[in-house]
């Protein structure tokens, strides 16, 4: 293999490492913007919270990746839950904007309490044994792959479940209806519950994996990865599951290209100026479909 | 007894001169606080930052509240403002020998930034609501990211060394002029297509309104007023970076158009107000200092225990209280109410009682 | 003299299709009505003469001037207006806005005296205010000028949509089910009213019904459509006695 098509396939697993976690954020957004027409602004940090607990499980608890990673997960569907309850659950009927400002008002709550805790980044002790190996030149980091392996299954078993359970039935017949399915005996508020619930683990499980990929974190963290992945979403498609994917690899892919290719100052300027190109010539989504209203 | 009480206060509002002399007093006040050293220059500085706090939520009130939709680029188009009028008056116009010129670089931030806002209102036209929003968002990010990358505007480190020309009696007439000039805008013929818009955009077409020029125009003085506000922020902080620009200031904006209320202009002052005054007075320091009075046996402990660490806790009480209010008025204190005294008079309901020769529009 | 002439319209959503050669020949001053049952294609007909929608296929020319392809906004200005079939009045803004905004098109000052509420700001503002004062009063809604538009019954949030739709000043006047939900009694007051604005305002009017009563009552000629088809066209009592028209639609012994 040349030097060259070694660099580039080492940037292609950069990027999908980068895509994976993009990927577990963006499908929070999807997924509860399907279901309830709603953007949850504080979404970015709730993955910055994941990345915290992630933290605190390793220094306080001393606990082993697997453990600190179901205790992450569990933790932010529960606060996930917890916000929906208490913030969003209340103003269903009132008019959308509400429901955004209470959600930027959840987002600056949990990245101020989580500053006056730790007001300088923190550095995520390496839970994960890093082995390298090397193929022909190729560095294969075992962190990478787990990363990217595991995103992947997170993402299949979501897939699952959203195309194959009535769990998921309930999830997609609310996002299409939501004054109907009631009467059929759905239950919407506990559908809603889980679906809020699946986001946020899953922004956990990137919060996680993201503090072990990149161990330095601060309580600001979730602002820009939680709008880039959200972002992503709406190249994508927002509200749907392939879409939200698909925007987050696209995401990870332009960001690793950009890096590689000019200075890094120009990282966010380009990335930017793409994901807006791409949304002015397509606003659904690559995989979105406009709702059509009748006049 | 409350029913007499408010046509009292309706005949207040409907005095002809209220406005006049309110604005002629609140000119002297800022003139004389100053010159007279009223008060200290801290206080004076949180009035400035009123000040250009009313003119950035009433300017985006326009967009977001009284047009329906969802822009996040407002503090992009501040950061235009503030670039722009910096540059001119530090490297084009001779400011600290003619102090007037600095009106001019204000204002010529003001129009360049008006452009970019016609810029931005043309996605408006295809799309709306969360997709305008994410359109928005990123061109706020562009904006930011594209001074950190011009080395001649400073690039991550900004400009600094700003001559430090905005005052608290030139921030008063700013601030004065724009928010009537928004009002004056509500209140026409294509203030009545914005709301149309809001109301239904499909049928506000159908019913002659020219909504792309009404889009138009409503994201230009939206855009005009911020670049304003910034070009004055720019001259008060004396040193702007593209950090300071960011969606952070953005949200905070938000926050103060949805708290006052939204398609307010009376519910913007306010919500500006209320941020920016609660923000100061919720310093450890200020807090201390009005609480001295207090024996040292009630005072040191609570000075210990909360008052240390108020410049924490109010970052997390304050988003709390934003939910709070939220739950509780949807569309914030003021929402889609008027301070009638704003109102012209041929829109007030109930009429004027005494009406002023000749027309009933104001 | 022919004010409109629509000529094989034809609309498909996709692979289904609303309206399939679609002619109209509209003279200036009559009242025609289309009727047919739900889906026929009415209310796409009214969305492809007001650029709602773009026809598929065909040609639809008002005093000669192509409209395929024009933006609603572009039509308004042809003197075109419409109300709609489910209510779409603004609907937090008061009855008096409502009539207000329809005169955007003719406000006849800039967004500099706009802004500054100098020149003919003020003759405008009062103009406008007098004339949309005098469209309320001849629908009996002037006393509920400063009421909000949604608070109203449903009958006079119908009447509103009209008034409205005058105040674009229009020459040709294009009514969605006006009548619907109506009493009998209300529909003869409705006959009444649309035949006073259609002397007193020399308008043009197409409008689509259920109501016969309404239809038969003041229409000069009738097109009925079903399944986006033309039916038959003619004078009432010609529709009435069509037995093809009575089958698809009027029922087997329908006497209007």
């Amino acid at each position: 293999m040349t030097s060259a098509s070694v660099y580039w396939l080492q940037q292609i697993l950069n990027a999908l490492q980068l895509g994976s976690i993009y990927a577990l954020i963006a499908l929070g957004y999807s997924l509860v913007y399907g279901i309830l027409t709603m953007i949850n602004f504080a979404h970015g940090d709730v993955f910055m919270v994941g990345g915290f607990l992630c933290f605190l499980a390793a220094t306080l608890l001393g606990l082993p990746f697997v453990p600190t990673l179901l205790l992450t997960m569990t933790a932010t569907a529960g606060l996930g839950v917890i916000i929906e309850r208490m913030a969003y659950k209340p103003l269903r009927n009132a008019p959308r904007v509400s429901a955004i400002i209470t959600a930027l008002g959840v987002g600056l709550f949990l990245e101020n309490l989580t500053l006056a805790f730790y007001p300088y980044p923190q550095h995520v002790p390496p839970l994960l044994l890093n082995v390298t190996w090397r193929l022909g030149g190729l560095a294969l980091s075992s962190l990478q792959l787990i990363v990217i392996s595991l995103s992947l299954t997170l993402m299949l078993v979501l897939d699952y479940v959203v195309r194959r359970t009535m769990v998921g039935l309930a999830m997609r017949a609310i996002s299409w209806d939501k004054t109907y399915v009631p009467l059929m005996g759905v239950p919407v508020n506990l559908i809603i519950s889980i679906t809020f619930a699946i986001g946020a683990g899953l922004a956990g499980a990137a919060g996680t994996m993201y503090s072990l990929a990149y161990p330095v974190i601060d309580p600001y963290m979730g602002i820009m990865v939680g709008w880039k992945a959200f972002i992503a979403a709406v190249v994508g498609g927002i509200g749907t599951i392939r879409g939200a994917m698909i925007g987050a690899y696209i995401l990870g892919g332009v960001e690793i290209i950009v890096v590689a290719l000019l200075p890094s100052t120009y990282r966010d300027l380009v990335v930017f100026s793409l994901l807006l190109a791409l949304i002015v010539i397509r606003p659904h989504g690559i995989l979105g479909a406009p709702r059509a209203q009748k006049v | 007894m409350s029913a007499a009480l408010l046509k009292h206060w309706q005949r207040a509002m409907d005095w002809r001169w209220l406005l006049p002399v309110l604005l002629a007093g609140g000119l002297v006040v800022a003139f004389a606080i100053p010159h007279f050293r009223l008060l200290n220059n801290y206080v004076q500085l949180v009035l400035i930052c009123v000040g250009i706090n009313i003119i950035l939520a009433t300017s985006l009130n326009l967009v977001n509240g009284y047009m329906g939709e969802f822009s996040l680029a407002h503090a992009g188009f501040m950061a235009v403002g503030a670039y722009s009028s910096a540059l001119l008056s530090m490297k084009v116009l001779p400011v600290v020998t003619h102090p007037a010129l600095f009106h001019l670089a204000v204002l010529a931030g003001g129009l360049v930034t008006a452009l970019l806002g016609l810029l931005v209102a043309l996605p408006s036209f295809k799309v709306r609501g969360d997709y305008l929003a994410i359109i928005t968002l990123a061109f706020l990010m562009i904006v930011k990211s594209a001074l950190e990358n011009i080395d001649a505007v400073g690039g991550p480190r900004g400009i600094s060394g700003i001559p430090r020309l905005t005052t608290l009696p030139w921030v008063f007439c700013w601030t004065a002029a724009l928010v009537w000039l928004i009002r004056n805008f509500v209140y026409s013929s294509y203030g009545r297509g914005v709301l149309a818009i809001r109301e239904d955009e499909i049928a506000s077409d159908l019913m002659s309104v020219d909504t792309r020029r009404v889009k138009i125009l409503a994201f230009m003085l939206s855009a005009f007023c911020a670049g304003i506000a910034g070009a004055l922020f720019a001259h008060l902080l004396q040193f702007i970076s593209p950090r300071v620009f960011d969606i952070v200031k953005t949200t905070e904006i938000l926050i103060m158009v949805y708290l006052g209320g939204i398609a307010s202009i009376g519910g913007s002052i306010l919500g500006a107000t209320l941020y920016t005054v609660l923000l100061e007075l919720l310093r450890p320091s200020t807090v201390a200092a009005l609480l001295s009075w207090l024996p040292a046996v009630v005072f040191n402990p609570l000075n210990e225990y909360f008052i240390r660490h108020l410049g924490m806790l109010r970052m997390i009480i304050m988003p709390l209280a934003l939910v709070m209010v939220m739950l509780y008025w949807p569309r914030g204190i003021l929402g889609m109410r008027e301070f009638r005294g704003f109102i012209p008079l041929g829109d007030r309901w109930p009429p004027p009682a005494v009406r002023p020769r000749g027309a009933d529009v104001a | 003299m022919t004010l409109l002439r629509a000529t094989k319209v034809r609309h498909c959503f996709g692979g289904l299709c609303a309206l399939a050669d679609f002619n109209l020949d509209l003279r200036q001053g009559e009242l025609m009505g289309i009727i047919g049952p739900n889906g026929a294609g009415k209310t796409t007909v009214f969305n492809l003469l007001t650029g709602v929608y773009r026809a598929s296929e065909g040609s639809i020319r008002y005093r000669g001037v192509e409209l395929v392809g024009l933006t609603p906004h572009q039509i308004t200005a042809h003197r075109i207006a419409r109300t709609f079939q489910n209510i779409r009045l603004f609907r937090d803004l008061s009855v008096l806005d409502n009539v207000r905004i329809a005169h955007y098109s003719q406000t006849r000052y800039s967004p500099i005296e706009a802004l500054l509420h100098v020149g003919r700001y003020r003759r405008e503002e009062q103009r406008i205010i007098d004339q949309s004062r005098g469209l309320l009063a001849i629908f009996q809604l002037e006393h509920l000028a400063k009421e909000t538009a949604c608070n109203l019954p449903y009958g006079s949030q119908r009447r509103l949509e009209i008034a409205r739709a005058l105040a674009i000043g229009p020459e040709l006047l294009l009514l969605d089910e006006p009548a619907a939900g109506m009493n009998p009694a209300e529909i003869d007051q409705l006959m009444e009213l649309i035949g006073s604005i259609r002397r007193q305002f020399q308008l043009t009017i197409l409008l689509i019904e259920h109501q016969m009563q309404l239809v038969m009552g003041i229409c000069e000629r009738i097109k009925v459509l079903d399944f986006g088809e033309t039916l038959a066209e003619g004078s009432p009592e010609v529709i009435q006695n069509d037995p093809s028209v009575m089958k698809a639609y009027l029922g087997e012994d329908s006497a209007g």
